[in-house]
């Protein structure tokens, strides 16, 4: 062809260095802001499908964590009699399942993500950052939706929000930045080892006794407790028990060391996942 | 001359021999652990491979170029490193300009989603904004002939039907550079001829399109330049037909049979070996023997296959394509599997062939073997004693000769 089209340049066209990694951390937020709207629509598709392949749908966002929340009034409340705070078991334990169930979802979810996205991440680049992110972020809708549950029961059981109510969005981005962190661990890592998904359902179940779900955390010797704090889904279920009913104490200097932990996971978390990121569809 | 939009200098991508399928490997790492404590702490050196070395590239605004080379040279490891979804082990790269990839059709559909939800969800993964696909979309089913399958989801639509929107998605995506890997394989000719079209518009319009094909005619009807790969490097980068003519002489003088496969996208299936199982001489690639055979491949297949292709093609010494058939949805297991053909009879010259087999999952391309060692023919020449008159069929033939009397013609009419 010997006629060079006629046309306009471009006005601004990107230009993109590619090159071998270098150096640790290369963030690279303005390309994750770029590929904000692809963010939304993996979240979108996540909750979608998750509703249309359940017979019930929505429902299960009900369910789970009522049904848990039964379970453990019978089994933990009134068979073990663990003390609720003065709370009704059902509150004590339904508060404490919110954040849980949301944060032991988000989290498998999250490991599953690059593996389950292979055949996507080997034809076509985007930040992989956003697949993380959406599964963490996609779990929140069957939080609002368990949590409407939870203000039928408060209005049943007469609980009135207090001050502290207000301070609920940041125990749940506590628990949404926890998620996040220990999940880009694990999503690397099952890239690299399926193993790693198998051994996620158990380290849930034992995370789940190492932080106040089914007990108060008063039930911790003191002396312990330092230790504890360092799990940070303990301030976080302390939190919403206290911001939700005003029962309980305040999680302050827990708070503190559990907002270090959650600071040092994700910190963490986009290091190694980045390291991965430039690999990660040579291994997948 | 328009101005230069893709540089490439000294690309290289080296891989680890058997990186793929380090996501196996806790257990053996365990394992040697126990084995052997003291070896973990000194790592085996790895053995690596260049699937990529020294690649330096110009494209100009507006070019048609076309990568091509058997599998495993480097050409899809050029495509994807381009497009940004693995990093090159050395060298560097400019791009001006937004980049499209389409390494394949159908990247990021749900089954589960309809046609119109699974529009706006694969266009987003490909690149492109909400409001880029709400003004694209009446275009986007119009092309791809769905109206009335809009509001289905995608797992009850055709083979067809799914090609046709997937690729109706990526056609409008209208980047500034498009990278093709071979895609215009599936789907039926015509409209592959309609999309050969949609492409021959993006180049017309200023556009940069670089193409991998196997397909010499595509590439000869689209592509102004060709670069072609051999075992990572480029061999040869000039005007089409010479490119072309060049590759086709070395792939007539027998260079295609070497059986190269790293360049492979996964390790989800892979042929192991073939052999005659019947009539069974002493070399299970060596058939000696007129009558009726059978041939067995054996496929180790790592991750289910759903909806699985086999093809299998049956060459001559100099590429001529003599036999090919194809079986499609296929449903496979992991484990070991045989394919075993039987044919009545294969009348072929004694020579040297060979096989080439295919395996799909859904569109995705898991293994594409020529099939080592050769197949050869040493069956008894029953042909014409002077070779160019014996043509390429070796059949067994009876002759008979008889007088006939013009009065058995007579009768034989009238009866």
């Amino acid at each position: 062809m010997g006629i060079v089209p006629m046309h306009a340049a471009p006005l601004e066209r990107p230009v993109v260095r590619i090159a071998p990694r270098r150096g640790w951390l290369q963030l690279e937020l303005a390309e994750l802001w770029k590929y904000r709207e692809l963010l939304y629509f993996f979240v979108w598709r996540d909750i979608k499908i998750r509703y249309k392949q359940t017979a019930i749908g929505a429902a299960w966002a009900v369910l789970q964590p009522f049904l848990t929340m039964v379970v453990f009034s019978l089994f933990f409340g009134a068979l073990a009699k663990i003390p609720s705070q003065g709370l009704p078991y059902p509150v004590f334990y339904y508060c404490a399942l919110l954040p849980w169930m949301y944060f032991a979802s988000a989290l498998q979810n999250a490991t599953n993500t690059v593996v389950e996205h292979q055949r996507v991440i080997t034809k076509v680049y985007f930040p992989r950052l956003v697949l993380p992110l959406a599964s963490v972020l996609s779990g929140l809708v069957d939080f609002a939706i368990g949590f409407l549950v939870f203000l039928a029961m408060m209005l049943y059981y007469g609980i009135v929000p207090t001050r502290a109510t207000l301070l609920l969005p940041v125990f749940l981005l506590l628990a949404v930045l926890t998620a996040l962190g220990v999940g880009l661990w694990l999503s690397a890592l099952n890239a690299i080892y399926r193993d790693v998904k198998y051994v996620v359902p158990f380290l849930v179940q034992f995370w789940m006794f190492a932080s106040p779900v089914a007990y108060p955390s008063a039930l911790v010797p003191e002396r312990w407790r330092w230790l504890y704090a360092l799990n940070p889904m303990a301030g976080v279920i302390e939190g919403f028990r206290w911001a939700l009913t005003g029962h309980g104490q305040p999680p302050g200097g827990t708070l503190l060391i559990s907002a270090g932990m959650v600071a040092v996971a994700v910190a963490g978390g986009l290091i190694y996942f980045q390291k991965m990121e430039g690999t990660i569809a040579d291994v997948v | 001359m328009s101005e230069v939009v893709i540089r490439a200098e000294q690309l290289g991508k080296r891989y680890r021999i058997g990186e793929r399928e380090v996501y196996r490997a806790l257990r053996h790492v365990l394992g040697d652990a126990l084995k052997s404590p003291l070896r973990i702490f000194c790592r085996a050196t790895p053995s690596y491979f260049w699937a990529l070395k020294d690649v330096s590239l110009e494209v100009r605004e507006g070019e048609v170029l076309g990568l091509i080379g058997r599998n495993g040279a480097g050409k899809t490891t050029l495509l994807k490193i381009l497009s940004r979804i693995t990093r090159p082990t050395d060298g560097h790269a400019e791009i001006h300009g937004r980049v499209g990839s389409l390494l394949e059709v159908g990247t990021g559909f749900h089954p589960e989603l309809t046609g119109r939800e699974n529009t706006y969800l694969s266009g987003a993964i490909l690149g492109m904004r909400k409001n880029e696909i709400d003004a694209k979309f009446e275009s986007i089913v119009d092309f791809a002939e769905i109206e009335k399958f809009l509001d289905t989801p995608v797992k009850h639509y055709s083979s067809g039907m799914f090609v046709r929107l997937a690729f109706s998605v990526a056609a409008h995506l209208e980047p500034d550079i498009l990278l093709v890997d071979e895609v215009l394989a599936v789907g039926d000719i015509a409209f592959q001829k309609k999309c050969l079209g949609k492409m021959g518009d993006v180049a017309h319009r200023g556009r940069t399109v670089i193409f991998v094909s196997h397909q010499m005619n595509q590439i000869r009807r689209l592509c102004q330049r060709v670069v072609w790969f051999d075992a990572g490097h480029i061999r040869a980068n000039g005007p089409t037909a010479e490119v072309v003519s060049a590759y086709e002489a070395a792939m007539a003088a027998g260079e295609i049979t070497a059986s190269h496969r790293a360049g492979l996208p996964n390790e989800k299936a892979r042929f192991l070996r073939w052999e005659i199982v019947e009539p069974r001489g002493s070399q299970p690639n060596v058939l000696n023997y007129h009558g009726p055979l059978a041939i067995k491949f054996i496929v180790r297949v790592n991750e289910p296959v759903r909806d699985g292709q086999h093809g299998i093609a049956l060459y001559d010494s100099g590429r001529q394509l003599l036999w090919g058939t194809a079986v499609n949805h296929l449903q496979l297991e992991s484990g070991i599997h045989k394919f075993l053909y039987s044919l009545p009879t294969l009348p072929l010259r004694p020579g040297v062939y060979s096989w080439r087999v295919t395996l799909f999952d859904e569109q995705e391309m898991l293994d594409d073997w020529d099939c080592a060692p050769e197949f050869l023919v040493a069956t008894e020449p029953v042909t014409h004693w002077k070779d160019e008159w014996a043509g390429i069929l070796n059949i067994p033939s009876r002759f008979s000769v008889s007088s006939m009397e013009p009065v058995s013609v007579f009768q034989e009419k009238r009866s």
